[in-house]
């Protein structure tokens, strides 16, 4: 059955759910999951971390674009190196679940989006993000030119105190105005 | 000296639409917590700046990159240019007042003060400055998190679970706070806190009620009716084609909800009380369950076999009619049930059903809150940050989606840059032909198929009625839904629209075209000929006739997607890979399959008043639907590689539902209660006018039998006979929805202000960094050795 380490305690259980946007199935799904992916021995551990790499091997991430700064922005460790604790990895998939509020979607895809972590998004960081959505194929990035008419023309759009960067207020606002957000920033295991 | 900073400021209008600000009610728990957090970490950058100042200035004159005569020479540069120069060239002094501005430090993430400056540190500061400043920040986080833990005391225990559940932290520190909020209460269990005895009863009650409801709900959400299934597909195809099957899931449920009124109410009071059988035709054939007539003419499933008596399980003292007297009589002092008025039952039953899907439907949430999506115009970046659909997992799917994403952003950067293209004359003249010639095609094949249909039914009436050709009208009725669309496809093609949305909805409009004139004559057919004259079609219960056709359509309907799914679909795809050589898939046509839905949707509402059973019906075709589509999309077909606007799609195809499908066969309902007369001989309506008349008869039979009930029929008098309350009524309604869009205009008026306000703060922080840079720079060269 597994030594103790690897089930969840009954008020545990019930302390993530009360914390958290996921049902108990969810949760107890997550533990499975969450479990697969630790050796014999770490499995005594309690509270062990796992690392990116092992994370990124599951299928729901392994072809996302966006999977390394994901572990970044839910990772709790001090190393700054993505690995995620069980904990953390509820995080993730509570911001990603269904009844997750769009405030803390936008919160967690503003900092996903942040790839410079400085709290703002700017120029850089909307390159990134624009070269992340178009993939890594030559033929499918933008030219300089027309990244940079992209990027000027969000700016114009999003920027309200028109500071040249994006802050997360007026991310939020950008956000509330499309209602395909909700829909699209799911992850479900 | 003084610097004239001349920053240019690119004067922008915003182009799109403002939300009104009651939209943004989530918002405002966020905004107060910048408020409140602002307020608490304005005390420390003051602090910060000075200790920075007099730090950093000795420390980091080598890092000084810019003189100030470079700085002057920027302004000569465009804007986009000139920031990021700017960006790049403060001092780190500048960039830490940055990072703990409020604006970056907005909402509770005491998280992301300190790694931003961390990382705006990292390139510039040497040790000494990252140690000096560790203690400040951790003292900071606490204070925020002090702050978010007193405002949780305040709140009541489940207020305050669900405000913590909704803020950005890790779950470690969503616990520790937690256990610092709720450090006086017995965390074991909140029940077991010091309260009375006589009052833990009551609290135990209470929590086990809203236990048992949370139970319930999330078995309902479990209950989630092909979740895996979903779930793969999404996973291969993206949202687009996942809300094709969602859609299904609606519709299913819908027609749930109808057969479990009808079945409740209606069917299940008649079952148990038969009338008498007829018995030349209880032979059963096969073909039967096809045609809908002989057997299943006679069952529950049609408007014939109920009758318009009244169920009782006792009769008056005073009544000597036949058909209850071997019924006891009532006895005033014991209970008896109700007389249960089966004509009664089947107009309020169809009607209140009607009038809940209508509620349903109006205040559904894709219905109402996307009608704003409907409005705005193009809406760049939020496209840009919502594109991404995150639950597409397979690598091929995520290659798929991007260089759909690339081609779209590609398609509108050409169209920003270039404009339209000066076509020549000729061009245009050729495209404008091109357009005309397709649509006057479109529009004559389906005038043509609509008087084929027309006259095919003449003919079936005419003819000797009803009993050979039982099965041609349906099937050709199918055949042309199937073969047209394919002909709009070709049209569409051949035309070659520029933008793949306009391609999209032109589609949809002429397959919409087609169906509504279709149904239009088959109603013309139903109500405008054989229900007007039944006697001279030799019809002894038209209702069970026009039943049994809806009947027959819907199978047929469901036979034919059958045969093209398996057929079509299928024989296409090795056509493609033998023929052509090709290995390319054809793809999920989502607009023709959910117009289909909406087709067959229709034909069920219009079918319930005469076929109490058809949403059962409805109910196994969706279901079998559901198994046969996703595997032929997942055998078959692959995504497309045009963006779907999964919303707005949405929003249109519930629209689609709401006005023509849902109108239209509720004005046909109505129509069909209020003026066509029923036929005398068969039903819970015989010798009536009218079946609506059934109502009023029921009214006046509450009036004379039970005493009590009075104040309902005269409450039905005053309202429904009534001209004058109708009109005010509907005057009140005019007013509130005048008010209404007085507040929303308003509102408008007060966003596009506050925006100007905003670009002028704006306006303020960039001359105060500037001048802060300036100054810094000032003091630096003044004082080199400091």
């Amino acid at each position: 059955m597994g030594t103790t380490a690897s089930q969840l305690g009954k008020d545990m259980l019930s302390e993530y759910q009360e914390l958290t946007f996921l049902t108990k199935q969810e949760i107890l799904l997550a533990h499975k999951r969450f479990t697969e992916l630790l050796t014999k021995d770490e499995k005594d551990l309690p509270n062990n971390r796992v690392s990116m790499e092992r994370i990124l091997t599951l299928p729901e991430l392994k072809s996302n674009p966006f999977r390394k700064r994901i572990c970044n922005v839910f990772s709790t460790s001090e190393y700054k190196d993505g690995g995620l604790t069980f904990e953390d990895f509820l995080d993730l998939l509570s911001a990603f679940s269904d009844s997750a509020t769009l405030e803390i979607k936008s919160h967690y895809a503003f900092r996903i989006f942040d790839f410079d972590d400085d709290g703002t998004l700017d120029c850089g960081d909307l390159e990134k993000l624009v070269n992340c959505l178009t993939g890594e194929t030559d033929d499918t990035r933008l030219t300089p030119e027309e990244m940079r008419q992209l990027i000027n023309n969000i700016l114009e759009e999003s920027d309200i105190d028109k500071d040249g960067t994006v802050n997360l207020s007026e991310f939020q606002h950008v956000i509330s105005r499309s209602p395909d957000f909700v829909s699209s920033f799911k992850i479900v295991l | 000296m003084a610097y004239s900073v001349n920053i240019s400021q690119t004067d922008s209008d915003s182009e799109s639409d403002f939300e009104d600000m009651g939209g943004s009610k989530p918002g405002q728990g966020t905004f107060r917590f910048i408020r409140e957090s602002a307020a608490s970490t304005q005390r420390c950058p003051e602090s910060l700046q000075m200790d920075d100042f007099r730090g950093c200035t000795g420390a980091n004159r080598e890092d000084l990159p810019f003189t100030a005569s470079g700085h002057m020479r920027d302004e000569t540069l465009d804007t986009g240019q000139r920031k990021s120069l700017q960006r790049h060239h403060w001092s780190a002094a500048t960039l830490k007042v940055l990072s703990s501005m409020p604006s970056r430090t907005a909402g509770i993430n005491a998280v992301i003060p300190k790694y931003a400056r961390d990382s705006s540190q990292q390139p510039q500061t040497s040790s000494h400055d990252s140690s000096h400043h560790s203690k400040p920040i951790q003292e900071e986080t606490s204070a925020e998190e002090k702050q978010l833990v007193s405002n949780l005391r305040g709140l009541s225990v489940s207020e305050a679970m669900r405000k913590l559940r909704a803020t950005p932290l890790s779950l470690a520190d969503k616990m520790r706070v937690r256990r610092l909020a709720f450090r006086d209460v017995d965390e074991s269990s909140f029940i077991s806190r010091n309260i009375p005895c006589y009052r833990r009863l009551g609290v135990y009650i209470s929590r086990t009620w809203s236990h048992c409801l949370f139970i319930c709900l999330s078995v309902l959400t479990s209950l989630q009716l092909w979740h895996s299934p979903m779930k793969i597909l999404s996973g291969r195809f993206g949202t687009g084609v996942l809300s094709y099957f969602l859609f299904l899931r609606t519709l299913l449920l819908f027609n749930l909800f109808l057969f479990t009124i009808n079945g409740l109410f209606l069917v299940f009071p008649q079952a148990v009380n038969p009338p008498p059988h007829d018995p030349h035709s209880n032979n059963f054939t096969g073909l039967e369950l096809l045609t809908g007539t002989g057997y299943l003419s006679q069952s529950v499933m049609f408007y014939g076999f109920y009758t318009n008596t009244t169920l009782t399980t006792c009769r008056a003292a005073n009544s000597n009619a036949t058909n209850t007297a071997d019924l006891p009589i009532c006895d005033p002092h014991q209970p008896h049930m109700v007389p249960y008025s089966i004509p009664a039952a089947y107009l309020f039953t169809i009607a209140i059903a009607f009038f809940i899907i209508c509620i349903i439907l109006v205040m559904s949430k894709s219905f109402g809150r996307s009608f704003q999506v409907l409005k705005s115009n193009r809406d760049l970046a939020g496209n840009i940050f919502c594109i991404w659909d995150f639950k597409v997992s397979k690598n091929t799917s995520v290659r798929l989606q991007s260089e759909k994403i690339s081609t779209q952003l590609k398609e509108l950067m050409s169209e920003l840059t270039s404009g339209e293209d000066a076509k020549s004359y000729t061009l245009r003249l050729c495209r404008l032909m091109v357009h005309v010639l397709a649509w006057v095609t479109c529009l004559i094949s389906i005038v043509l198929s609509a008087m084929a249909v027309h006259y095919l039914s003449e003919a079936c009436i005419t003819q000797s009625p009803f009993k050979d050709t039982e099965l041609v009208l349906p099937a050709v009725v199918s055949a042309i839904n199937l073969l047209l669309p394919g002909l709009f496809n070709l049209c569409t093609w051949v035309e070659n629209y520029d933008s793949p949305s306009v391609c999209v909805y032109v589609s949809i409009f002429r397959n919409l075209m087609l169906k509504v004139s279709i149904i239009g004559v088959l109603c013309f057919r139903w109500l405008g000929r054989i229900a007007v004259e039944p006697v001279n079609h030799g019809l002894q219960c038209w209702e069970n006739c026009v039943g049994q056709e809806l009947y027959r359509l819907l199978l047929m309907d469901f036979v034919f997607t059958v045969l093209y799914t398996f057929l079509g679909e299928f024989l296409w795809r090795l056509f493609f890979k033998q023929v052509l050589k090709r290995n390319r898939k054809p793809v999920f046509d989502i607009a023709r399959n959910v117009l289909e839905l909406i087709y067959g949707q229709t034909l069920t509402w219009l079918g319930v008043l005469f076929a109490p059973l058809l949403p059962a019906v409805q109910i196994l075709k969706l279901f079998a639907l559901f198994y046969m589509k996703k595997s032929s999309v997942l055998l078959n077909c692959q995504a497309s590689r045009q963006p779907w606007r999964a919303s707005q799609m949405t929003t249109l195809f519930v629209f689609l539902l709401f006005f023509p499908s849902y109108l239209g066969a509720a004005v046909s309902v109505i129509y069909t209660i209020w003026t066509i007369k029923p036929s005398t001989e068969c039903g819970p309506f015989r010798n009536l006018t009218t079946m609506f008349h059934s109502g009023k008869l029921w009214v006046q039979q509450l009036e004379s039998s039970n005493t009590l009930l009075f104040w309902l029929s005269k409450a039905y008098d005053f309202l429904v006979e009534n001209p004058l309350f109708l009109f005010l009524v509907n005057g009140f309604f005019l007013i509130v929805i005048y008010v209404h869009s007085q507040v929303v205009d308003g509102q408008r008026r007060i966003v596009s202000q506050l925006q100007k306000q905003i670009e002028n703060e704006g306006k303020d922080k960039k001359f105060l960094i500037t001048n802060l840079q300036a100054l810094y720079e000032r003091s630096s060269l003044v004082s080199p050795n400091r």
